[in-house]
């Protein structure tokens, strides 16, 4: 029995904010499951299999926090699935949702990915000093910051590629109504200038600490073609490497590259630059733009930075990245990959409004976890997939 | 659908894991095993998934370092659920039916005696009423027992011959933490631990792993005579409302029996953490009079967190490969007071005719 076409027909957010105290977990989810339930035009009543996803429990202080809010996530009565890799984990969710339906098992499968950061302290539950772990304590800032040393070194890119990412994606992010950070004016001086972190990564290149959730129902063909727009899934993958073996390239991670040979394989796409009309690229810190371009194979290696220094990333560039705001404008990070996921849906779609790009056909949804080893990514499309 | 059978199961059952503090030099062996089992290798694995908790491990990203006991170079196609084994098993099952894969390992881990079980289990439930009063996991399981003593549904006596069979069972199970019944005079002789239940009504606490091995068609028929066929998986989840559902009910494990054909089922290996749970099993799934529950002892003899629902589907699973049953039937439970249930049917014959 080959696999099952499955498609999106409903994307719902919260409005993504620092600290959302007019809603719980469980409000906060609900935000986004009606507002997708909504856009699908069904009920929780048509609703098969409900699939969850987060970050680190420790993140909010709950454990399985999905058996506390399976009622408000409308799942009693249902089969519930909870999963979690990490900050690639908003991917893996609608993945693993895809494939309940890609499956033939469930017709209707609504998935929700959430993060609640102000109710506790990432910051204290990434620092357990654990025994036999070099205790980095330096927040994913300092973790990523000498990947970041290392690209530049390797590829030679000005200094100012980081800064160009972090402007783009602001200034998108003020088209994007559910966006938390909203800075009129952010220019690549105004990045310049801002404080330094972690070198080469500055305060204005990094993502915030938001609350926030995305919910997608995912339908099988025939529910599906009761939608006016449906994005179909073309293709999914998920591919982990270990945290520390030593030939490890962190900077181009092998996971990645094989994750995206095998996407686009599956999705029939031979040339991605030229085929994507839009992607949606897990980038926590402005320098991940360029990094992942070169390693999912929109530009080769060495030449990522160029295809963001020369505007083509833009939203009138062509290939337009992170129209939403990215995850360098909201970061609920149990919701992040989902959010990508969601947002090249709604490219597809028609329905990203102010940041929709024009005529988008296919998109790309992208996220990655740990120590860039853990990498879920899909291909969504306005037309059913021929392959 | 298509046909996928358990074919590798390996597990750790201990009272505390001595030596060192991490699951991951646990898991090598036990995937040593698999590989053994199977004949495979690690090239020969199409998808993995996992099952831990963060809150057991006491630390985030439990599960990152548990894939390093894999060696994940090259790269692997996997995923973890933060749930029990049988869940993992789950998603992999599901993953197979796609089409894309024809294998999958899945695996699960916890380390109870890092802490206090009962108290890391009371951050389960709803952390804006109930959390803070820190209802404890071993007082919830008491208060559905006395539901059910109350409703005339079971009594004492009912709960100690559960604990009798699994105890003497497990005599017979090496991998028991806990084992050899008495009598069920001497069991109610015992003194009570949280009202109505005495020590043995209540699982041990207990560190493990386990790992099970799934494959499809003739993959499956390669690695053993006899596979032991999934030809039923079902699971849902209840409300978590414990004053709003009644206790002496599961109706989860109701609703995925009600989805399956358990006719002919000669063996239930039920994950009940406390005896009472049993009986309430034991009705839910509408079992015959007949049907052997828990040959292995069940969790009344050692129950792994994260591991001990998957473990009686490989438990289940071993009998169909032994030839000493043709069908029976694996549970898992999650969740305070049997919230999450999940119910897979094991059988030798695929079903299918000429296949």
């Amino acid at each position: 029995m080959g696999k099952q076409l499955a498609a999106v027909v409903g994307i719902g957010q919260t409005h993504h904010r620092a600290k959302r105290q007019d809603v719980s977990m469980a409000g906060l989810c609900r935000e986004a499951i009606d507002r997708a339930l909504l856009d699908a035009n069904l009920t929780l009543d048509d609703i098969d299999a409900i699939v969850v996803g987060k970050a680190p429990d420790l993140f909010e202080g709950v454990m399985m926090p999905e058996l506390f809010l399976a009622e408000s996530l409308g799942a009693a009565g249902k089969p519930l699935l909870r999963v979690h890799t990490a900050g690639s984990v908003g991917g893996s969710t609608a993945i693993v949702a895809a494939s309940l339906v890609q499956s033939g098992v469930h017709r209707r499968v609504l998935t929700v990915a959430y993060e609640k950061q102000s109710e506790s302290n990432a910051m204290w539950a990434l620092s357990v000093p654990l025994p036999f772990n070099m205790p980095v304590h330096a927040g994913a800032g300092g973790y990523f910051a000498p990947h970041v040393r290392s690209y530049i070194r390797r590829s030679g890119a000005p200094t100012h590629v980081g800064a160009v990412v972090a402007a783009k994606d602001r200034t998108n992010a003020l088209k994007n109504p559910y966006a938390h950070l909203r800075h009129e004016g952010t220019t690549v001086e105004s990045v310049l200038a801002s404080t330094m972190l972690w070198d080469p990564i500055r305060y204005d290149e990094t993502c915030p600490s938001s609350d926030g959730a995305c919910a997608l129902v995912v339908v099988d063909e025939d529910t599906a073609a009761a939608s006016p727009n449906p994005a179909w899934i073309h293709g999914t993958v998920m591919r982990s490497e270990s945290t520390s073996a030593a030939e490890r390239d962190q900077v181009n991670p092998l996971a990645s590259r094989d994750a995206a040979a095998y996407l686009w394989k599956q999705a029939g796409i031979t040339d991605p630059f030229a085929q994507i009309d839009a992607a949606e690229i897990y980038v926590p810190f402005s320098w991940f733009e360029p990094m992942w371009l070169e390693s999912l194979g929109f530009a080769g290696e060495g030449e990522g930075w160029k295809l963001t220094e020369s505007g083509e990333t833009a939203m009138t560039g062509r290939l337009p990245v992170n129209c939403s705001g990215g995850v360098l404008s909201s970061n609920p990070i149990g919701a992040s990959g989902m959010l990508r996921f969601g947002e090249a849906a709604l490219q597809v779609r028609g329905a990203a409004g102010e940041h929709q790009v024009d005529g988008a056909r296919r998109a790309l949804g992208h996220a990655y976890g740990g120590g860039s080893q853990f990498f879920a990514m899909w291909v969504v499309g306005a037309d059913k997939p021929t392959s | 659908m298509r046909d996928v059978a358990v074919v590798g199961f390996a597990q750790r059952q201990m009272p505390d894991f001595d030596g060192s503090p991490t699951c991951v030099e646990m898991l090598v062996p036990i995937l040593a095993e698999c590989y053994e089992q199977t004949g495979w290798t690690r090239r020969d694995v199409g998808f993995w998934c996992s099952g831990s908790s963060d809150y057991l491990a006491g630390r985030s990203f439990s599960f990152v370092q548990a894939v390093d006991a894999i060696g994940v170079t090259p790269p692997i196609n996997e995923s973890h659920v933060e749930m029990d084994l049988a869940w993992a098993m789950y998603e992999a099952w599901i993953k197979i039916q796609t089409g894309e894969v024809n294998t999958a390992l899945v695996y699960a881990f916890g380390k109870s005696s890092a802490g206090v079980l009962r108290r890391t289990l009371a951050l389960q439930l709803d952390p804006y009423t109930m959390t803070p009063l820190w209802p404890d996991t071993v007082s919830l399981a008491g208060l559905q027992a006395r539901a059910g003593i109350d409703a005339g549904l079971w009594d004492e006596r009912a709960m100690a011959e559960v604990a009798h069979r699994s105890l003497t069972d497990a005599e017979k199970n090496d991998h028991a933490i806990r084992k050899g019944g008495s009598s069920v005079a001497d069991l109610l002789a015992r003194p009570m631990y949280a009202d109505p239940l005495r020590k043995h009504d209540c699982a041990p606490v207990t560190d493990g792993a386990a790992a099970l091995v799934l494959a499809a068609g003739d993959r499956a028929r390669d690695v053993r005579d006899r596979p032991a066929w999934i030809t039923g998986l079902s699971h849902f989840v209840d409300s978590p409302g414990l004053g709003t559902r009644d206790l002496t009910r599961a109706p989860s494990a109701a609703n995925a029996a009600a989805r399956l054909d358990l006719d002919g089922v000669e063996v239930a290996e039920l994950h009940a953490p406390f005896s009472h749970q049993e009986l309430v099993l034991r009705r839910e799934l509408g079992l015959a009079d007949d049907v052997r529950i828990n040959p292995s002892g069940g969790a009344l003899a050692g129950n792994p967190m994260f591991s001990g629902g998957g473990i009686r589907i490989g438990e289940t699973a071993q009998r169909i490969w032994s030839g000493e049953i043709g069908k029976g039937v694996g549970h898992a439970t999650s969740g305070a007071a049997l919230q999450q249930n999940l119910l897979c049917v094991l059988d030798a014959d695929n079903g299918r005719v000429g296949a």
